[in-house]
């Protein structure tokens, strides 16, 4: 037990050292957390707060809509409190021309030029607008825009969203809200070797074994709202996907083993006495 | 004159401008963005720009959203 003690504690340094020149970079800015937390779904101010927290998030979705809407006024003043920093949605466009228009109101109210593009192109599933997404991110991209795009798991629309100069590509785990978690790993992993800019895996995430797969897929980031805000307990499950974002990537980087048919024993049989 | 604001109606002053009209509204929210027929009036352009009859204004603040 004693020595086990020890080589933990010379370990534990060592990682931390490790983790600390692993940052994520989007954008021109580095971060320490891989994990955008939308607010959609926050059952109220303070459950946001606790979940912003112990998210450890740095980087947090909003909506823009008609001012009458809602006392957001306080909602900000939480997000301003906890020193995160602002990632303004096009949430309900459906065409380029809307979800540019969207963008450069949001520009003005918020002060950033970073925009979640969304262009959604169908009720039930709320699946992206391929045709739509991709001609306004080329927009806003020449306009001074940087676009983290929410997109579908195709990896040649990843890579042409890439090649227009989008700062992210974010594919869909499984559609908005639906909480099914990663449907088709396999595109998730295609998709990431395709694009050279940070893959953020947006969307269908449902609880933290989600999250760490989308990390040990190669994703650099997870966004996620609805599976924090409309969580039984917000802020517990804010702090399970932060350790599952850690984990998947801590995983990711140290190289998992290859899958087997049969098995491989860990137990050498040299040495096995006949008994 | 009539305009419409956040799809509402509305009545206002023949000298109206966006300023004023979002002065009305502001309720509390400091970022706030007005588009007029579609296109963002910037903050600093407000109080210079008037309001024509059958003006289609939208008063945008933050919302909770994904």
């Amino acid at each position: 037990m004693a020595t086990e003690d020890v080589r933990t504690a010379a370990l534990a340094p060592a990682l931390e050292q490790e983790e600390d020149a692993d940052p994520l970079v989007l954008g021109g800015q580095t971060f320490r957390s891989r994990l955008l937390l939308g607010t959609g779904g926050v059952p109220s101010l303070d459950a946001l707060e606790a979940a912003v927290r112990a998210s450890g998030t740095q980087l947090v979705t909003v909506a823009l809509r008609r001012v009458e809407a809602s006392a957001t006024g306080s909602m900000m003043q939480v997000l301003d409190r906890a020193g995160v920093r602002l990632l303004p949605n096009t949430a309900g466009c459906r065409t380029a021309r809307e979800a540019v228009r969207t963008a450069r109101l949001a520009r003005e109210a918020f002060g950033t030029s970073w925009v979640k593009l969304e262009v959604i192109g169908d009720d039930r599933t709320l699946l992206p607008d391929a045709v739509e997404l991709l001609d306004a991110a080329e927009q806003l991209v020449a306009e001074g825009f940087t676009v983290l795009a929410y997109t579908t798991d195709d990896p040649v629309l990843g890579r042409r969203l890439g090649d227009a100069g989008c700062a992210a590509v974010m594919p869909l785990g499984s559609p908005i809200g639906s909480g099914l978690g990663i449907r088709n790993p396999h595109n998730i992993a295609l998709l990431r070797d395709a694009v050279s800019v940070p893959v953020v895996l947006d969307a269908g995430i449902g609880t933290a074994s989600d999250a760490a797969l989308a990390m040990e897929l190669g994703c650099d980031a997870v966004l996620l709202a609805s599976a924090v805000t409309r969580a039984r307990h917000p802020e517990r499950m804010a702090l399970a996907m932060r350790q599952a974002v850690e984990a998947g990537r801590l995983a990711s980087r140290a190289g998992r083993i290859p899958r087997r048919w049969h098995a491989e024993a860990s137990t050498p049989f040299e040495g096995l006495p006949e008994l | 004159m009539k305009v419409t604001v956040n799809g509402t109606p509305t009545e206002v002053a023949a000298d109206a401008t966006v300023a004023a009209l979002v002065a009305e509204r502001l309720d509390g929210h400091d970022r706030v963005a007005v588009a007029r027929n579609g296109d963002v009036v910037p903050r600093s352009a407000w109080t210079r720009t008037p309001l024509a009859p059958g003006d289609v204004v939208e008063v945008l603040a933050a919302t909770a959203g994904g």
